[in-house]
C-alpha cells in the first residue's frame, strides 16, 4: 500500500515538473540576442574636450560629444551596458571647485551602470568619495577592496548582476594596491587583497552559482608593466583566471588602438580592452548570444578593430 | 494483486518518458557567446556635442573661470625649473614661499619654528611665463593634492640630507640651508642653517610635502623620521594665498650650494 502511493505521487510529480518545463521553454523557438558594451576609463575630470591648439589631442574629448555618441548607440542597440573603469577624478579644476560633483552628475545623465573604484577617486578621501556618492545614480564595484572598517562598507559591493534582454551579465570590480600608491590618511583602514585570488573566487560564484551569461571584471589594476613583468596586470588576470569573458582595464593610460585577446586557464580567449584617458576614446563590445545547442562546444568568432 | 501489478508498469514508462521530457526542455536555455565585436570610438569634433549636458557645464564652467582667470599679481621675469644646476628661480620661490606662509601655521600650533625646507624638482610642473599671475598659474604648477609637512630632522639626518642632495644633482627646491662643497662637488665640507653652523643636540624642522615625507624621490630621511607634523594646508592653496597678498613676484637667485 505504502509503495503504491509513493509511486503514484512521484508520476504526480514528475508531470507537474515537465508540464512546468515545457511551458517555459522546451517548445520556445531558438533566440539570438545582442548586448553592446560601451566603456571609458581614467577620464580624470576631463569634461571639456581640448583646446583646438593641444599638441597632443587637439579638440579631443568632452563629455557632451561623448553623451551624444552613447544617445545616439542606445538609439540603435536594445541592450546597452555603460561602464567606467575608473579614476573618475582628479586632473582639472572641476574637481578641485566641486570634488567630483560634476563628474558624478554627468555620468548619472548619462546613464552609466557601473564604475569600478581608481587610486585617484580616493583623491579627497575615501570620506571625500562617500560624500560625492549621493550625486551618483549608478553603482560602484570593487572585490579585492575590504572596505568592512570603513564608511564605504556595504556601499561599494564586490560584483553586481545586470540583468538585460533575459542575459545575465555579472560585473565584478579590481583595484590597485594602494599602498605607496595613495596616503594612508586617504584610503584609512581599506585593505587591498591580491586581485588574482579574489577573481578566482567571483568568477566562480558569477559562473557556476549565479549562472552568468557574460562575465565582466571592471580593473583598475594595469594593462601591463613592461618593467615589472612579476606585477600583477591584466595580461595576468586573464592567463590565470578562467570564466571572464572581457576585462576592461584603467590606470596605466594605454591606448589600445582595438582590444587584445588572451588565453585563459582553460585556453578559451579573453578580451581586453582599455582606451586610454581623458575621455578621448569610447570602447565598444558587441556580444552576440544564442541559445541554440550547436554553440555549446565551438569557440566564439572575435572581430577586432 | 495482478491488477496491482499492471498499474505499476504502466506508470513506470511514464515516469521515464516524463523525465526523458524535462531533461529536454532545460538543455536549450543555456546562452553561448557565439560572436565578439570589438572597436575604438574616438570622440571628436565631428560628433555635435549634446546641449542639454552643455547647458549643464556652463554654469560651473563659468564660475571656474571668473575664479581662475581673475589677476592676483605680476611676474616680471619668466620662472622655470630647467635653468639651473643647484637651484633654479621657480625653486627658490617655492622654498621660501612655503616657509613664508606655513611658519605662522606651526608657530600658532607647535610654538615651534620651521628652520628650513626642502621640496623636489619633480613637483614643479609648470613654469610662470612673464605677465599676468592667476589662481590658473597655482593649478598649472602645482596640479597635485600634496599638503606642508613638517618633519623633525638631527642634525646628523641634516647631513645626510645635504649629502643626498649633491648625490642627486638636481636643483631641488631648498631655503634655510646652504651647503659647502669642494670642486669634487660630492663632498659635504659645511651645512650652515640659517647661516648658522649646525648644532649637533638641536632638532630641525624641515618644511616639506607629504609625498616626500613619506619617502618619496627616495628622501628616506624624513620617510625614517618619527617627528611629523602635518599642516593640512595645501601647496596649491599656499601658492593661491602668496599670490593674493604680493603685488610682483620676486627673482630670487639665492644660491644654495657653494663651491670653495
Amino acid at each position: 500500500m505504502e509503495r503504491r502511493d509513493f509511486l503514484q505521487k512521484t508520476v504526480a510529480s514528475s508531470a507537474l515538473l515537465s508540464l512546468g518545463g515545457m511551458s517555459l521553454s522546451s517548445f520556445s523557438t531558438l533566440e539570438t540576442k545582442k548586448i553592446t558594451i560601451l566603456h571609458t576609463n581614467d577620464v580624470h575630470s576631463h569634461i571639456d574636450p581640448f583646446p583646438a591648439d593641444h599638441p597632443r589631442n587637439p579638440n579631443m574629448g568632452g563629455a557632451a560629444r561623448r553623451a551624444s555618441i552613447i544617445d545616439q548607440i542606445r538609439k540603435e542597440e536594445k541592450s546597452v551596458i555603460l561602464l567606467d573603469a575608473g579614476d573618475i577624478f582628479q586632473g582639472t579644476p572641476y574637481f578641485n571647485y566641486y570634488g567630483g560633483e560634476l563628474e558624478f552628475k554627468l555620468m548619472s545623465m548619462m546613464q552609466y551602470d557601473l564604475a569600478t573604484m581608481g587610486n585617484h577617486d580616493f583623491d579627497n578621501g575615501i570620506d571625500g568619495f562617500h560624500a560625492q556618492l549621493g550625486h551618483a545614480n549608478f553603482d560602484f564595484v570593487s572585490a579585492n577592496y575590504d572596505f568592512k572598517n570603513t564608511i564605504l562598507d556595504g556601499i561599494v559591493k564586490p560584483y553586481k548582476i545586470i540583468n538585460r534582454d533575459g542575459i545575465k551579465i555579472g560585473v565584478f570590480g579590481l583595484g590597485v594596491e594602494l599602498d605607496g600608491l595613495v596616503d594612508k590618511k586617504l584610503y584609512k583602514e581599506t585593505i587591498y587583497n591580491n586581485p588574482i585570488e579574489v577573481a578566482k573566487s567571483i568568477t566562480r560564484t558569477l559562473k557556476e552559482d549565479k549562472k552568468c551569461d557574460l562575465v565582466i571584471c571592471l580593473s583598475h589594476i594595469g594593462f601591463k608593466y613592461r618593467n615589472e613583468p612579476e606585477r600583477v596586470c591584466d595580461i595576468t588576470l586573464a592567463q590565470q583566471t578562467k570564466d571572464i569573458d572581457l576585462i576592461i582595464g584603467g590606470h596605466t593610460h594605454t591606448f589600445l588602438d582595438k582590444p587584445v585577446l588572451e588565453k585563459n586557464l582553460e585556453g578559451k580567449e579573453v578580451l581586453i580592452n582599455q582606451v586610454g584617458c581623458f575621455g578621448i576614446n569610447l570602447g565598444r563590445i558587441d556580444f552576440y548570444l544564442s541559445d541554440d545547442t550547436k554553440y555549446d562546444n565551438t569557440t566564439r568568432n572575435i572581430i577586432l578593430g | 494483486m495482478v491488477n496491482v501489478k499492471k498499474k505499476r508498469v504502466n506508470t513506470s514508462y511514464f515516469v521515464i518518458l516524463l523525465t526523458f521530457l524535462t531533461l529536454l526542455s532545460c538543455k536549450t536555455h543555456k546562452n553561448n557567446i557565439y560572436e565578439v565585436d570589438g572597436k575604438r570610438i574616438n570622440i571628436n569634433e565631428q560628433y555635435i556635442s549634446d546641449s542639454n549636458i552643455e547647458n549643464f557645464i556652463a554654469p560651473y564652467r563659468k564660475h571656474i573661470n571668473n575664479d581662475l582667470d581673475s589677476i592676483l599679481a605680476f611676474n616680471p621675469v619668466t620662472q622655470e625649473k630647467s635653468k639651473g644646476k643647484w637651484q633654479t628661480n621657480i625653486g627658490n620661490l617655492f622654498a621660501e614661499t612655503t616657509i613664508a606662509l606655513s611658519n605662522p601655521i606651526f608657530k600658532k600650533r607647535e610654538n615651534k619654528e620651521i628652520d628650513f625646507c626642502l621640496l623636489n624638482h619633480g613637483g614643479i610642473r609648470s613654469i610662470i611665463p612673464e605677465g599676468n599671475i592667476t589662481s590658473r598659474t597655482a593649478f598649472e604648477i602645482m596640479p597635485f593634492e600634496n599638503s606642508v609637512m613638517i618633519v623633525g630632522l638631527s642634525a646628523d639626518e641634516v647631513r645626510t640630507l645635504a649629502a643626498y642632495f649633491l648625490k642627486e644633482k638636481k636643483p631641488h627646491p631648498l631655503a634655510g640651508l646652504t651647503i659647502y662643497t669642494d670642486s669634487s662637488e660630492t663632498n659635504v665640507i659645511d651645512i650652515l642653517v640659517n647661516n648658522k653652523h649646525i648644532e649637533d643636540s638641536k632638532t630641525y624642522y624641515v618644511a616639506t610635502t607629504d609625498y616626500l615625507a613619506n619617502g618619496g624621490d627616495n628622501m628616506n630621511f624624513f620617510r625614517d623620521s618619527k617627528i611629523k607634523f602635518d599642516l593640512d594646508y595645501k601647496l596649491r592653496n599656499l601658492f593661491i594665498d602668496y599670490f593674493k597678498k604680493i603685488d610682483t613676484l620676486p627673482n630670487i637667485t639665492t644660491e644654495r650650494v657653494i663651491i670653495k
